[in-house]
């Protein structure tokens, strides 16, 4: 039986363009710009000057704080700059460029070709492993992974491996099941030792019958991981609506998946876990999805991390001449990039190029109050209700209709038939009162600690 | 029937009088004594809530008022001298000397000098374009012109120059409160000291990019050269982080480094025609006195936009 979570989705066209187009290795660039900001959290640390010759995968910045993660050498060759360059954004951010000789390795990564099937770590070791070798969230949220796996023994229940790729479009996470399977219930088998459970469910769209039939076929020879084939809809790749979905839990508003006792962890992670565990090898690569109807050849790259985002594209045939915009990640939730110069950093999930007629939004008129935004939303918000509040800076009210719920993702804006921002409205919203619940959840504690003094 | 009707009004009439008693001793003894100058203040006070004075509304600001036993640093920044100096009365206190001030918007960045290097199709709000990007030009620090500063105004003081698609502030009607400064999420509007006869100079660049990026950004922008800071005579301007700034507190108006700015990024405004031309740089006497008359021509066709507008 197909399972899918409970309340509001939406059925956006798939698109998915470059399905089935095998994973192919992009050539190293000339020079590549690693930006010190790829993760949730502070801005790692740098930890080479300028002028340094370092290998790849050589640790090149170091996570500051608990909430950061470490950045690696993607390729071999000479730190040349260490400078602001303008993100995806317009704003401007921190980066290591390197100017690229060779690929010399980092003499502790195993590049042997077999698969390494014994997990000789304890779970500390796996998880402190994990902190060690940089790896965040390669879903497109990029929070470190480490963090989501300090959990007390015990604690966790179970896990759920998102293999949704609920996102129009993006076939990048498809293409990683259907050729590197082992390698993922390998890596997935590491992440059960790491949270010490015996139970992981691995949630896959039923669009794609080839990676559910591959995965259950090699799920059989490894204990306690089973496959779950879900009904389409978006978006089921949200932790809370994967939850849901596989397992009939609801995480109550401003919970973690943690107190439902689940921990939910991507694909792509579940992939860099096993290189970084088994292999001892970094994130300094990851499958990116290079896909749009302007392209030539929509396709999926293993790409180095710092490779500019114009190179990726021009791999697929040449940049088209009338694109509209350029969008990193999927369509629903990621975001327009203000240049091509910015590099491929560990989220990037996917690159999507869109028709000049596609990128444009329609006409905004007045709301008709047709309540599909709130069929539609799979927090079970009131989109309209809130955007609007949001609009009038009323951030009390806000809060009280669990703005601070919003997942961004987008349905409200995508069934409006009046072409309302509503997410726009919602996103600045949400900004701001999660601001103004962080500034009183301190000036509480800093209340707190004085009563106790005194 | 008229017996119904005479018990009905003497039953009526005993619970009227029954309550009417019980609220007047309810009354007494629940009686909220207040200062009758709150309200007498507040009648004052402009009534806009803009908060510009700190307070929660004009109410909050005359209930602190009427508390508070030295009223030197509170003040409605809406409200004149006079207006001021009547509060001060009603308190028996001594109103504090206000220096009139004004909100100046720092940028330059009109449709000619800068360049779109995007689309923006977003909700037309400056908070919410900021949170999703830098800006549609090449500049990340400039106005985004789509008007969160108008939203903001309490007074109708400012208005979008649909020509330049930069704000223009109406010098009449600002109060200096300060709303549209807390509205900006880019900080480009600033409030100075308006200035003696209103005559002001200030900046109108915060772009803190480097010269050349920000010279291929803006035509108008401060590349931060620092001729101006070597220029002033009285310690006014500072350059710091590729921008210059005026301290309108040791500005004396000698309009010196608004001649000399290679980018003409330093605004001037309400000087009378410039009568001698700049003593370095000689010049045909009628040149200057168009450059002079250029801005102050510019700000009252402005202002006349708006008006038609209106």
């Amino acid at each position: 039986m197909l399972k899918t979570f409970s309340i509001g989705g939406i059925h956006p066209a798939e698109n998915k363009l470059s399905a089935g187009t095998a994973i192919q290795r992009l050539p190293i660039p000339s020079e590549v710009m690693i930006p010190l900001s790829q993760h949730i959290g502070a801005p790692a640390q740098p930890i080479v000057a300028v002028g340094d010759t370092v290998l790849t995968g050589q640790l090149i910045a170091q996570a500051n704080g608990f909430v950061s993660a470490n950045v690696h050498s993607s390729v071999s060759g000479k730190v040349t700059k260490i400078e602001e360059y303008t993100d995806g954004n317009g704003y401007k951010k921190t980066a290591i460029v390197i100017a690229v000789d060779g690929d010399e390795w980092d003499p502790s990564v195993d590049r042997s070709p077999g698969i390494k099937r014994d997990i000789s770590l304890t779970p500390e070791e796996i998880v402190n492993k994990i902190g060690e070798m940089g790896i965040v969230g390669m879903g497109g949220a990029t929070f470190p992974a480490k963090v989501k796996l300090s959990v007390k023994p015990g604690q966790c229940q179970v896990l759920i491996i998102n293999g949704v790729e609920c996102e129009p479009y993006l076939t990048a996470d498809h293409q990683l099941m259907v050729e590197k399977g082992d390698e993922i219930l390998i890596g997935i088998k590491v992440l059960m030792k790491a949270l010490q459970v015996d139970k992981a469910i691995i949630g896959i769209e039923n669009n794609k019958r080839d990676a559910i039939d591959h995965l259950s076929k090699l799920a059989a020879s490894y204990p306690g991981i089973s496959v779950q084939a879900l009904k389409l809809k978006y978006p089921q790749g949200g932790e809370k609506q994967l939850i849901d979905a596989c397992t009939g839990r609801q995480v109550a508003s401003g919970a973690l998946p943690i107190s439902v006792g689940a921990v939910v962890q991507n694909i792509g992670t579940a992939y860099a876990i096993y290189e970084a565990v088994q292999k001892n090898k970094p994130l300094i690569e990851r499958v990116v999805c290079v896909t749009g109807k302007p392209l030539q050849r929509p396709s999926n790259f293993i790409v180095r991390i710092g490779t500019p985002i114009r190179t990726v594209i021009e791999a697929t045939g040449g940049i088209p001449a009338d694109y509209g915009k350029v969008i990193g990640g999927g369509p629903m939730m990621g975001r327009a990039l203000t240049n091509l110069e910015v590099p491929v950093i560990k989220g990037t999930s996917g690159i999507l190029l869109m028709s000049k007629a596609e990128s444009k939004r329609g006409e905004v008129s007045n709301c008709i109050r047709c309540a599909k935004c709130v069929s539609a939303c799979p927090m079970g918000l009131e989109p309209y209700l809130i955007s609007r509040l949001s609009e009038k800076l009323m951030w009390d009210e806000c809060e009280v209709n669990k703005i601070a719920d919003c997942i961004e993702c987008g349905s409200c804006n995508y069934t409006c038939p009046s072409n309302r921002p509503l997410l726009d409205y919602i996103r600045m919203g949400k900004a701001k009162v999660m601001g103004i619940m962080r500034a009183r959840a301190a000036a509480a504690k800093a209340a707190a600690e004085s009563a106790q003094k005194q | 029937m008229i017996n119904t009707i005479l018990i009905t009004v003497a039953v009526l009439a005993a619970i009227g009088l029954a309550a009417a008693i019980i609220l007047y001793f309810v009354s007494q003894k629940f009686k909220v004594v207040e200062d009758p100058r709150i309200g007498e203040i507040e009648s004052l006070l402009p009534g806009a809530n803009c908060g510009g004075c700190g307070f929660p509304g004009c109410r909050g600001l005359a209930e602190a008022l009427t508390k508070a036993d030295d009223i030197s640093g509170m003040g409605c920044p809406g409200s004149s001298a006079e207006v001021m100096a009547q509060i001060a009365k009603i308190l028996g206190k001594e109103a504090s000397a206000k220096v009139p001030q004004i909100a100046v918007v720092r940028c330059k960045g009109t449709c000619q000098n800068r360049q779109k290097t995007l689309e923006y199709d977003g909700a037309k709000s400056c908070a919410i374009a900021s949170a999703n990007f830098a800006g549609d030009t090449g500049c990340s620090f400039g106005c985004l012109g789509y008007g969160d500063c108008v939203t903001a105004c309490r007074f109708d003081a400012i208005q979008i120059d649909s020509a330049t698609g930069l704000p223009v502030v109406d010098e009449a009607k600002c109060t200096s409160c300060g709303a549209c400064v807390r509205a900006c999420p880019k900080q480009v509007i600033e409030i100075r000291n308006k200035g003696p006869r209103n005559m002001r100079v200030w900046v109108s660049c915060i772009n803190k990019d480097k010269g050349a990026v920000a010279r291929k950004a803006c035509t108008a922008a401060c590349i931060g050269c620092g001729k101006c800071a070597k220029e002033c005579a009285f310690g006014a301007i500072t350059v710091e982080n590729n921008v210059a700034y005026i301290d309108f507190t040791k500005c004396k108006l000698c309009r010196k480094c608004v001649a000399d700015c290679p980018t003409k990024a330093i605004s001037e405004i309400n000087f009378p025609p410039r009568k001698e031309p700049a003593a370095e740089v000689p010049k045909p006497e009628t040149k200057p006195e168009v450059k002079a008359e250029a801005p102050k021509e510019a700000a009252q066709d402005k202002t006349e936009q708006i008006k038609e507008q209106k």
